[in-house]
This record gives C-alpha cells, structure tokens and sequence, in this order.
C-alpha cells in the first residue's frame, strides 16, 4: 500500500527527473572512485564534495517548496531546521571523535574541556549512537515545527506575519547557539570530525558515500513529496492554499493540514542539514542566519515555485552562480543576487521551469495571430 | 431555549454582536422551519452578511442564542464542526477553487472525507464516482469537468458552486445574493433551482434583487439596522408602511 501511495504521486516526467537524479548519484561516486586520476572521465573529490552540498540544498529546497509553494505559507526560517538537523548530525561526530581531540578527554569534547565542563550537559546523552543521532535529525526540527506550527496555525497566524514570526525563529536560535554557555560549540560551532560509522570523514571513499546519500536523500524526499501532493491531501492542501476560508466552511479543518506539511517539510530540512555537515566538515550558528532561510526561498522562487522539479533546478542554478561569483568576482555576487530576484519576480512569476510553458504560449499567440 | 427552539432548524434569539460600537445586530430573533425557504431582504448595512457569519461561526455574537436543529449551540462551535452538522454557505462572490478542475472541486466539496490524515491514502470510491456523476449532469458540466476552475465564465462559476453545494448535501443551505450580476435568464433558472434544492433541504436567500425574490414566492423576513423589523410574504411586507419608508420607498 505504500509503495502504491508513493508511486501513484509521481507523473512522467518527475519520474524521469528522480531517475536522472538516481543515476548522477551513482555515476559521479564510480567515475570518482574506479576511473583513474588521469582519465578525462575522472571526477575529481572537489566535484564530488560541491554537487554533494548542492543536493543537500536541492533537498531543503524542495521543503521549502512544499511549504510555500503548495501550502503557500512563506516559511523565512527553514535554515533553522537544516541547521538543527546538522547539529544532531555534528553531536554524534564530536562524540566519536572520543579521546583524539587536543585535550584527550574521552568523553567531553573539546570546547568542553576547554570552557570547564566537568561532566556531559543531559541533552548530549545517546549522541554517541549514530541511530539515536538520525531519529534526532528528524524528530528536534519536527518538533521545533509542531510547536510552532501548533500555535500559529490555530491563532490564524497567516501571511506576512507568519513569515516574520519564522524569521525571528531562525534569528533568535542564531543568537543562542552563539551563546558559549549553551553547551553547543558557541560561536566556532562543531569541526575537526574524524569518523563517521568508523569511516574517516576526510576520506575520499567516505566523500563519494555521502554524494551518494545526499542524491538517496533527494530522490526520496521527491518521492514522497510527490505522492503527498498528489493524493487527495494535496488537492485539498492547494484548496486551502488558494482559498483557506472557503475551505472551513465545507468543513475542513485547516490547521491540520497546515500542521502535517510544516513537519514533514521541516524534518525533511533537518535530514538535508544532516547529510551537509559530514560532507563539508563543520557546523556552526551562522547556518541559523537569517539570510540563508531568504536564500533557500530564493531557489524555490528562481527554479518554480509550486513545481517539485522546480525548486532543485533553482538551488542548483543559484549555487552554481555562486560558487562561481564569489571566486572569479566575488564583490559582484550579493549584486547578482539582488538582480536575479528583481528578474524572477518581473519576468519568470513560475520560474526557470515555467519558462517553457511561457514560451510555448506565446508563440502559440503568435501562430494564431498570423492565421487570423 | 424555549420549546419553540426544538422544532426549529436555525434558531436565533436576541442577537447582538457589535463593531467597535456599532451594533450590526441588535437583538436579532429569526426562526427557519425545517424544509422551509425563507428569503432575507433589507438595505445596505442591514446586518444580512453579519447574520450569516454568526450563523456559520465566522463571527462570534456578543449575546443571544443560535441553535441548529434543536441541539448544536452554534455560538460555541467553529466553522469546520458548523459545516459538518449540516449548514452551507455560498458566497456573494462565487469561490471556486480555480487552481482545481471542475471535478476536483466537486469532489473537494463531496460530504465525508475531512480528516487530513485519512485523505492520504483515500482511493475514490464508486459511491464517490456515481455521486460526482449525477451533480455535474444535474448542473450540465459534464463537458467542462476537466476544466480549471479559472477559465470558466461567471455563470458557470455560479453553478459549479451550487453543484459544490450539492455535493455538501448541508441540511441547511444559506446562499448569498446569488443573482448578483446575472442576466434575467440567468436569475430565472437560479430562482428554479434553489426551488428545486429546496424540496430536499432548508435554504435561507440573502438578496437585493425583488424581482428575484418575488420569483422564489417564499416568506420574506426583513431586516433593518440589525433588528427584524417586518416578516410575512413578500405582498404583506410590501404593504407595510414601515418597510416602505426604510427600504422599498428608496
């Protein structure tokens, strides 16, 4: 029944899109791995490592996405669970890093030991299990949302509102994990990770794993994505989107739906933020800034907002630009930015995937000017 | 509650709800019988829409009792738990949902499934499929029922919404100025319509247009600055002196 569930969402062409995921998830880890350094086809760990991280963001894009693009509530804050998500993921690497830090101490990790810490704080207990670590990944920011959710959904918090409310939830968990004193790394956050399940991190057969898990990870959160909003949920989902007072009075009650998809969305992030942390190394607040809750909006916005395929084209796209400003020009970068989200939002109102839909009506308008 | 309350279908006694100290109802008693059409008339700022926001749970009266068949307290409950005891409300503007086909809004509307956790994995069921079937040939869309909601005309949007009202199946039905905007074809199979509801379900017509209402040939209730101010047919209230001055003599 649930595979049903899960393949009965999907139409052509997202089937094809979560294949061509599949198979770049698998290609680049091989040709990374079986092809020799000095082949043409080898790809090198760097590409490995940076297509890595933009799937992660695909990920929490798409979450993004379901949030705002089929439930049309503009979450400003989804980076707070990407980044409570990597900092579960960050917990349960500081722990296994055991005795190897500078201090040597077995059990207390570094910056521990370094601020005084004379036993390990309670909410760190079960973090040297990798599985109690990934049910965190997904229950903190699911909770996070439900409580969130909870109360705003049934005051009727909406719109603009509901949006400010998410910013300054993402901005007041920066500041208090800047704190030293919340036993959470502080202003340095979490690094210098040496194994993960006995693997080392920095090694390249882990790298080429992690790809592969980020592209799993996407792949899933497509799949299940999909058969949520195409089920009779996500009909009534769009309904309450376009016309959520219509919608009580026939009877629904809307903060049920609302609620689901915040926490599926929000836990979706959070393994997303997971799968970020061992593929670049560290964790720290400023994961929690402000600014890149905006920008994962921005990806949704860029690739088609309302689209699943959309908001993966848009997380790639803008981090493509990125990677590749801020190297060659990086003063040029935060202009650029400003400029594509002055362009998406006059020119391209569905994104880079409405663009087709577009361009074939207006050359239909055309072709039928000409015959008339 | 008095006696009377328990034969009533909508039972509303000494309504008052207030703006900032404006009183949109003041003291507001109305009684629908079960089966009954009543229509509702009364000048601009008369208090119809507020009545009926009290009514669906929308607006929370300041005083006053509003009872539904005898036993729901309306006052307490909120709009989804109003919709499921059985009351319906169309708009003054028709609201289809547009991002959704003509079936898809129909099946939205269709009496049952409300649950979100239930509508994951619900499967459409013959029952659901032959239901369906019937409204859209009762409201003739059969031909535009893959159709977006967006792109149908005006009218169509008004009948898509009464097929969507069907597909509730509420034991009482309030419809706002639905003739708004049509042409008198248009008003005339409206008016045959809700006459046709009514034979399975109780309706109460908010409406500006008499011509309209004189085509339902219901009881009339007319309100004026909150309050009842006369009931009786649509000729009784005409004649009546009071209803002139504020309403029909304008």
């Amino acid at each position: 029944m649930i595979t049903r569930f899960l393949w009965r969402g999907m139409d052509r062409n997202l089937r094809l899109f979560v294949l061509l995921v599949l198979a770049l998830g698998i290609a680049l880890p091989v040709l990374n791995q079986f092809v020799p350094p000095g082949s043409a086809l080898h790809v090198p760990s760097w590409v490995l490592q940076l297509v890595g991280k933009y799937l992660c963001y695909a990920l929490l894009a798409v979450a993004v996405d379901l949030i705002w693009g089929y439930c049309g509530i503009l979450s400003l804050g989804h980076g707070a669970f990407f980044a409570l998500g990597g900092y579960c993921m960050g917990m349960y690497l500081m722990r296994q890093i055991g005795s190897r830090g500078v201090y040597g101490n077995p059990l207390l990790p570094d910056f521990m030991v370094f601020l005084n810490y004379k036993e390990l704080p309670w909410f760190w207990y079960g973090f040297n299990h990798f599985w109690f670590a990934m049910i965190m990944v997904v229950v903190v920011p699911s909770l996070l949302a439900l409580a969130l959710g909870w109360f705003a959904f049934r005051s009727r918090v909406t719109g603009v509102y509901l949006s400010i409310i998410t910013q300054a939830m993402t901005f007041a968990l920066m500041l208090a994990f800047f704190r030293n004193d919340m036993g959470l790394g502080g202003n340095n956050g979490m690094t210098d990770f040496k194994e993960i399940l006995g693997f080392s991190v920095q090694a390249d057969g882990t790298r080429a794993v992690l790809y592969l898990v980020s592209a799993l990870a996407l792949a899933l959160g497509l799949v299940i994505s999909a058969a949520v909003v195409g089920s009779r949920f996500g009909k009534a989902l769009t309904a309450v989107r376009d016309a959520e007072s219509r919608m009580r009075f026939l009877g629904y009650r809307v903060e049920g739906y609302k609620l689901f998809v915040f926490v599926l969305s929000a836990a979706m992030a959070g393994v997303a933020g997971a799968i970020y942390v061992p593929l670049v190394g560290i964790i720290n607040p400023s994961e929690f800034s402000p600014a890149n809750s905006i920008e994962a909006v921005l990806w949704v916005a860029v690739g088609g907002r309302g689209t699943l395929i959309g908001p993966v084209i848009g997380a790639f796209i803008v981090n493509f630009g990125k990677t590749w400003l801020t190297g060659a020009l990086p003063e040029v970068w935060l202009f650029a930015l400003g400029a594509l989200f002055i362009v998406v939002t006059l020119l391209l109102p569905k994104g880079v995937v409405g663009l087709w839909g577009q361009i074939r009506a207006r050359s239909q308008a055309r072709k039928a000017r000409a015959s008339a | 509650m008095n006696n009377r309350s328990t034969s009533a279908l909508l039972y509303l006694s000494g309504v008052t709800v207030s703006f900032d100290g404006f009183k949109a109802l003041n003291n507001l008693s109305l009684l629908v019988e079960p089966g009954e059409m009543r229509a509702i008339i009364g000048p601009n700022g008369a208090g119809k829409t507020t009545m009926m926001d009290v009514v669906t749970g929308k607006t929370r009266p300041d005083s006053g009792e509003v009872v539904f068949d005898g036993r729901a307290d309306l006052t307490k409950l909120d709009e989804a738990s109003i919709a499921t005891l059985g009351i319906g409300r169309k708009f003054q503007k028709p609201t289809v949902f547009e991002n959704h086909t003509v079936r898809d809004n129909l099946l939205l509307a269709l009496a049952g499934l409300r649950k979100w956790h239930r509508l994951l994995l619900a499967q459409p069921t013959e029952a659901e499929n032959q239901r369906l079937a019937e409204i859209l040939s009762i409201i003739r869309m059969e031909e535009q029922q893959r159709m977006l909601g967006a792109r149908l005309s005006h009218g169509q949007k008004q009948w898509l919404e009464i097929g969507m009202l069907l597909a509730q199946d509420p034991k009482l039905l309030l419809v706002d100025e639905p003739v708004a905007g049509m042409t008198d074809v248009e008003t005339e199979t409206t008016a045959q319509v809700l006459r046709e509801i009514n034979k399975t379900h109780s309706v109460v017509v908010v409406e500006h247009d008499m011509s309209f209402v004189r085509a339902l040939g219901v009881k009339v209730t007319v309100l004026h600055e909150g309050s009842m101010l006369a009931e009786g047919t649509l000729d009784q209230v005409s004649a009546d002196q009071r209803v002139v001055e504020v309403y029909l003599g304008r």
